[in-house]
């Protein structure tokens, strides 16, 4: 058995367990972290193996490989698999805070579990029909875990969530038909070979678009991102933190994958519209920010902001930048289910996020306030923390690229986060409330917070090495061969 | 035939499609289906129509007998209908939730009021 599997049989195993013992809250709540911590070890242990021997392959069930079920990890995959094994072990640690018990008596654990399945499998496979599996499983997990709610807002945010989210998963469907019909695989290797040796079609560009719009949907890009700040907001923060830390970042990720392999020849237009894309999607994101009045809508906007940042490289298809944007999704995934987690404490003290009501932070829970600073001075790009290195190594790239007009709108929408992240710690931090709430924290509330700070840190202070591992990672997604080699080379082999 | 089927095909996108922009959750959901029923068909038609053989080889034969009716768009739909059908029963779960809290069958009205 290979390594390859773990990441999905692991949370499967659990999510069945959990499933059965809805009744021993405690148990339950061991389980889900003690699993994803077994979940972070195996991301590690692949990133180790992709890092010493090259792409993995495993061929389910022994058939080769366009015939069967291909798992690859190649270094991008891997340190996406080790990101969702760090986020899954902070949000499952929140549990030890307590879980709302009727949510909890419903499953909350293991849909978890499932969706952290569906995450590692989407970022597994090299079989895109596959790939449509695992966002349903995804899916499905986060409609039930966004719908477990009770208020008519909350319902309304879940409604469209899954609306939009289903009218994407057709599109994607269609692609995939139509795709098959054309070439007669969904291996992606396969399909990168064979549509390597023909003419660009019009039908290319049709499969090229229905993909851009079904994955643009999913990784909230401009101008379909909507149903990310009117969902984002009701779910409660450690779901919050994994929706936004990862679901979004799967659509990134199958957006690069998809468009390196299968269409890295088509017309430039395609590539300047997703420039363009990523262009207005930072804009539009920051500045929307500005006209939240509630927490956790900024850091939504906030979110759809920063994934401008991690489509760029996409756009200019040079490895520079790419390495550039794989660093930006690395540092944003762990900042921003970071500072889900931190909303999480406002809820706690003040019983909502509307920004109005909070205040005092500082005052009266130093402490706190300055673990909440890594996440939100980061995500701000303040030198030394990893924003200020992400943001730096986009800019040296594009300038590099002679992208310039790029380069202006990455330094424009990162003084528009500062600000935006300066007036949100005025406001939440700084401020007076204009009532004390009498609430306090627990050290189990701030552990996650504290272990997502730590690796923050840890971005920061292994900048160097992490940027010229994500440059390998880009060299690899950019020179497709060796992926496509590897897939279909062992696949004769076995 | 592949004519037919694509007409099909396009009348159950657009269908589909128009119902999902209405403001009632059963049309919402009605538009869904098709909507799910006309990709289910595309894949369908995509991996050829072609009223022959089974993709089975017969006892002794190296190959199969041409023509033969591709299997995977098959198995891809047998898919693609377990999921569309999982997806369509939460949403029905989903809008009798909505319309036991608000008592509406209005999307828009769900938030305000």
């Amino acid at each position: 058995m290979s390594l390859l599997v773990l990441p999905i049989i692991l949370p499967l195993l659990t999510a069945v367990i959990l499933l059965l013992t809805l009744r021993l809250p405690l148990f339950q709540r061991w389980v889900a972290f003690l699993s994803s911590v077994g979940l972070l070890s195996v991301a590690v242990a692949i990133f180790v193996e992709v890092e010493k021997k090259g792409i993995i392959v495993f061929q389910a069930g022994g058939w080769p490989a366009p015939f069967g079920i291909t798992l690859v990890a190649d270094l991008f995959t891997s340190m996406l698999l080790v990101a969702t094994g760090i986020v899954g072990v902070a949000v499952t640690a929140t549990g030890f805070a307590g879980v709302d018990p009727k949510r909890e008596s419903a499953g909350y654990h293991g849909l978890l579990h499932v969706l952290l399945m569906g995450v590692s499998g989407a970022f597994i496979t090299g079989d895109l029909f596959n790939l449509y599996v695992w966002f349903e499983v995804m899916l499905v997990a986060s409609f039930v875990l966004i719908s477990l709610h009770r208020t008519r807002a909350q319902i309304e945010a879940a409604f469209q969530y899954v609306t939009l989210n289903l009218l994407a998963s057709a599109l994607f469907l269609t692609a995939l038909g139509l795709l098959y019909g054309a070439t007669g695989t969904l291996n992606m290797a396969d399909l990168a070979s064979v549509l390597a040796t023909r003419q660009s079609t019009a039908l290319e560009l049709v499969l090229a678009m229905l993909f851009f719009t079904a994955f643009g949907v999913k990784a909230a890009l401009f101008p379909l991102f909507f149903w990310l700040p009117a969902s984002y907001h009701a779910p409660p923060p450690p779901i919050g933190a994994i929706f936004a830390g990862l679901l979004t970042k799967v659509g990134v990720y199958s957006l690069i994958r998809v468009f390196t392999l299968l269409f890295p020849h088509a017309p430039d237009g395609l590539y300047q519209l997703l420039l363009a894309q990523a262009v207005c999607t930072m804009i539009i994101g920051l500045v929307g920010g500005f006209a939240q009045k509630n927490f956790r809508n900024v850091l939504a906007f906030n979110l759809v902001g920063h994934l401008g940042y991690s489509t760029v490289g996409l756009a200019l298809m040079s490895p520079s930048v790419m390495g550039g944007s794989i660093l930006y999704v690395l540092h944003h995934i762990f900042v921003i289910s970071n500072l889900y987690l931190v909303s999480g404490i406002f809820l706690k003290l003040y019983r909502t996020t509307n920004i109005s009501v909070l205040g005092s932070l500082y005052k009266n829970h130093p402490y706190v306030s300055l673990i909440a600073m890594i996440p939100v001075f980061s995500l701000a790009g303040v030198p030394p923390l990893s924003g200020f290195i992400g943001k730096l190594g986009l800019l040296r790239a594009t300038f590099g690229e002679h992208a310039y007009w790029t380069s202006a709108i990455i330094m424009i929408t990162g003084i528009l986060t500062l600000l935006l992240m300066a007036r949100l710690w005025a406001e939440s931090f700084w401020k007076s409330a204009p009532q004390e709430s009498k609430e306090t924290i627990g050290f189990q509330m701030l552990l996650p917070i504290v272990f997502l700070s730590v690796v923050t840190i840890g971005v920061s202070v292994f900048a160097e090495p992490l940027s010229q591992l994500t440059r390998r990672a880009a060299d690899q997604l950019l020179n497709p061969e060796t992926y496509i080699n590897a897939v279909l080379k062992e696949g004769i082999h076995q | 035939m592949e004519l037919l089927l694509a007409i099909s095909v396009g009348v159950l996108y657009g269908t589909g499609l128009y119902l999902m922009l209405r403001r009632r959750f059963a049309q919402l959901i009605v538009g869904l289906g098709l909507l799910s029923n006309g990709t289910n068909l595309l894949i369908f038609t995509s991996g050829g129509l072609t009223r022959a053989h089974a993709p089975v080889a017969e006892e002794g034969a190296r190959s199969l007998i041409q023509p033969f009716a591709d299997p995977v768009p098959q198995s891809l739909v047998l898919t693609a209908i377990v999921i569309g059908f999982g997806v369509l029963a939460f949403s029905l779960v989903l809008a009798h939730r909505v319309h036991k809290i608000s008592n509406t069958d209005d999307i828009d009205e769900i938030g305000n009021s």
